[in-house]
Parts: C-alpha cells; structure tokens; sequence
C-alpha cells in the first residue's frame, strides 16, 4: 500500500464517517518495502493539490521518515527544485507499507495490511 | 448460460481454482481488455490521473491503466478494491502495479471525499444487486456503494461501471441507485440486442459548464461516432406536454381518481361520466 493511498484512505466504520479523528489512519507495526518506479512528475502535480499535507507529515513521522516541510510545496516550486520532486516521488509512490496495522484514530479498528493487501471488511453491525 | 451471482456469493465463487481460471482464459482476457479500453475512452483522462478500480479482481483492467502511453495521458496510478482473496492472490503473484485492498464495495469506499479522478469497474457492480445475509439488503447495499463512491470522486469526475444485469430490474435498480446517490448517470450499450451486448453505465459528478450538454452522458459521448442518443427524459418530457384538455371525460377520470386517493368520497364512474349533453332545444 504506497504512501499516496494512505492518505487517501479513512476508516471504513459508519460511526466514525462523521468524526475528523478517523483519518489518517496510523501505521503501527509497519513493515515497508520500496519499489522503483518510473517518475511521472505531471501525476504528482495532478494529485498535489488533493494531499493532506498534515496528514502526510504525521503518517511520515509515525513511520520514521525524516521531518517533512511544514507546508506542501507548489507545483512551481516542485519544477524548479528537481531533488525535492525526486524525493516526493519516492515518499509517496515507491515506498509502500508491506506488512503491519493501520489504525483508526477515532473507533480503534486496527485494519491488518498483509503483503502490501489491507484488509477492509467489516463485520456487518459496523458498516 | 447460469450466471454466477445466482450460485454464491462472490467471495467464495471466486476461489482459488476459479480466479486462475478467469485470469487465465485468453477470451475472457480479450473481452477485459476491450471493455477496460471502452470505459478509458468513455473515460477521457488527458493526463496521469488517480483512478479507483471497483472490483479489480486479478488486475486485469488495472494491468491496462497502468500500460497506457505517456502521450495518450498515461500511465495511471490506480487503487483496486475486491472481495474475492483468491482473485487478490493471483494479482499478486502476476506483479501488477497498483495498490490492493481486500474489501466489500457494498460496505461503502473508505476514501476521503474528492480522492480520485475517476473510478472504473468492469463486471462488478451486478454482485451487488445479491445480498447474502437476512441482515443486509441488496437496496442497502447498492446505495452504500453508490454513496461512497460519489464522495470519493473529485468535482468533475467520471466513473464508467461495465454491468451485466440479470433483468431490465436490476438494470433500472442499479441507475436509480446511482442516481439516488447524486450522480449524473446514463447507459451506453454496446452491440444491443446481440449476444455480446455490453452495458456502461456512465456516472459524472457535478457537470462542467463548458460542455454545454449539462454533466451527464449525452456530454460524454457527443463527438462519439456511432452513437445513437436515446434520451427517455426528452420522451417523458413530451409526454407531459400533451396535457389533457380541461373539462373533458379523460380530465374528469383524472380528478376524480386523484380524489379518490385522497381518501375523498367519489361517485362512481359510468358510460355517463363527462358525456356531453345534447342541446335540448
């Protein structure tokens, strides 16, 4: 599960739909690996505006990464610095959880991730 | 030909034997492959785009999204819910690219709102029209779905879900669903009234002004060649026109009908109800 879907993903529980608490959902026991991918800096520049840069820094900082800018950077300032676009490239698309548990902020479900699968059914009294 | 979706549910039809089975046939392979190029055209992705693959199964559709030519607007990056763990397994052993998630699309899509750009589904969704427990019902089941995916799209965006309807039933209670949902929704069919007779549903969220047409099918596909616009609404429209005349026996039928379900007294309708008289003099 590459950092990018990370981010976009929530908590699947119908109670915690309405709660700020259940996204992003935190890594624990976390397993990464990292692939090579090729670069495709105008995907970045597509899915920039739609990150939640806050919550890419926490995710980042639970995982172990080094601190992340405070702020996303802009797509002009992402074409002129070619080594921070590299590295928003690996963070977010070449690096993936493995192995571990993703975990609701709001309800504590603890979601299993098994070779790079998250598991997301729910037991019907909580969908 | 028995279909799939009346023996059991998905996750358990698709088991190890079966998912190989599917993957590997060559002419199921043919038939994914130029549905999954159908709905990238209905589609219309300009650019490298976040897509959601509703059931993905063995990343046959994704393995296409993934492959797509720089300059035609690829490659995308996409994410693939199912519920089949077998169908998962053997896209795992085949390598593909995109993000895996074991999971129910009638239990809702965990994304945040205004994720993707657009989402596909090939032969997924009429799973949905079954519900296996007394618990949930297929109704439920459909518009979790429908909802999930409506917040999860960004403004703007399109989903294109190839179904294969058991009757014109299910076929009207998987649009209305859809549309229930907030979605512009329209069908496309492919080759109608033959055998290999392919239906997509075509879903956009919030219409964009420059297209003219309003944000629903008829926008997707103007410019398309050899597509034919069948539009019901226009029809009902016209319908509607044609009012009755006020005053005349087929006006009166209607009041006194529309009384009548109100719960109102109403004498009984006979040869004489609304007849004119004749001039007496």
């Amino acid at each position: 599960m590459k950092l990018l879907t990370l981010n976009f993903l929530t908590c699947a529980v119908k109670a915690c739909k309405s709660s700020s608490a259940s996204f992003p959902l935190h890594p624990k026991d976390c397993e990464l690996v990292s692939d090579t991918i090729a670069p495709n800096p105008q995907l970045v520049y597509n899915v920039l505006p739609r990150i939640d840069w806050n919550a890419l820094v926490t995710t980042a900082s639970e995982l172990g990464f080094p601190t992340l800018p405070a702020t996303a950077p802009t797509k002009e300032e992402l074409e002129n610095d070619e080594k921070m676009m590299k590295e928003l490239h690996t963070l977010l698309l070449e690096t993936s959880v493995s192995e571990g548990i993703l975990v609701c902020g709001n309800c504590g479900h603890e979601y299993r991730v098994k070779e790079g699968i998250a598991n997301f059914l729910l037991p019907n009294h909580l969908v | 030909m028995s279909r799939p979706e009346d023996t059991l549910p998905p996750d358990l039809h698709y088991n190890d034997t079966e998912a190989r089975k599917y993957t590997t046939s060559s002419r199921i392979q043919n038939i994914q492959a130029s549905m999954t190029n159908r709905a990238l055209e209905l589609l219309d992705l300009t650019s490298p785009a976040l897509i959601l693959d509703v059931g993905c199964g063995s990343g046959l559709s994704g393995e296409i999204l993934s492959s797509i030519d720089p300059s035609e607007g690829g490659p995308h990056v996409w994410v693939g819910m199912d519920i089949s763990a077998s169908m998962l397994d053997v896209a795992l052993q085949r390598d593909v690219e995109g993000d895996l998630m074991l999971a129910d699309i009638g239990q809702g899509v965990p994304f945040r709102a205004g994720s993707f750009d657009a989402a596909i589904s090939i032969s997924a969704i009429q799973w949905l029209c079954n519900a296996e427990s007394s618990e949930v019902s297929s109704t439920g089941r459909l518009s979790r779905f429908f909802n999930g995916l409506y917040a999860s799209l960004k403004r703007g965006g399109r989903a294109v879900c190839q179904f294969y309807p058991k009757n014109e039933q299910q076929r009207t209670m998987i649009s209305g669903a859809a549309i229930k949902a907030g979605f512009g929704a329209g069908i496309l069919e492919d080759d109608p009234g033959t055998k290999n007779s392919k239906l997509y549903l075509v879903l956009t969220v919030g219409g964009s002004a420059d297209e003219g047409t309003g944000g629903d099918i008829t926008g997707v596909v103007k410019g398309m060649e050899g597509v034919d616009v069948l539009d019901a609404r226009k029809k009902h429209r016209e319908k509607g026109r044609k009012e009755v005349k006020k005053g005349s026996k087929a006006w009166i039928l209607s009041k006194k009908e529309q009384m009548e379900r109100k719960g109102k007294v109403v004498k009984n309708s006979s040869k004489y109800t609304g007849r004119k008289r004749h001039i007496t003099f």
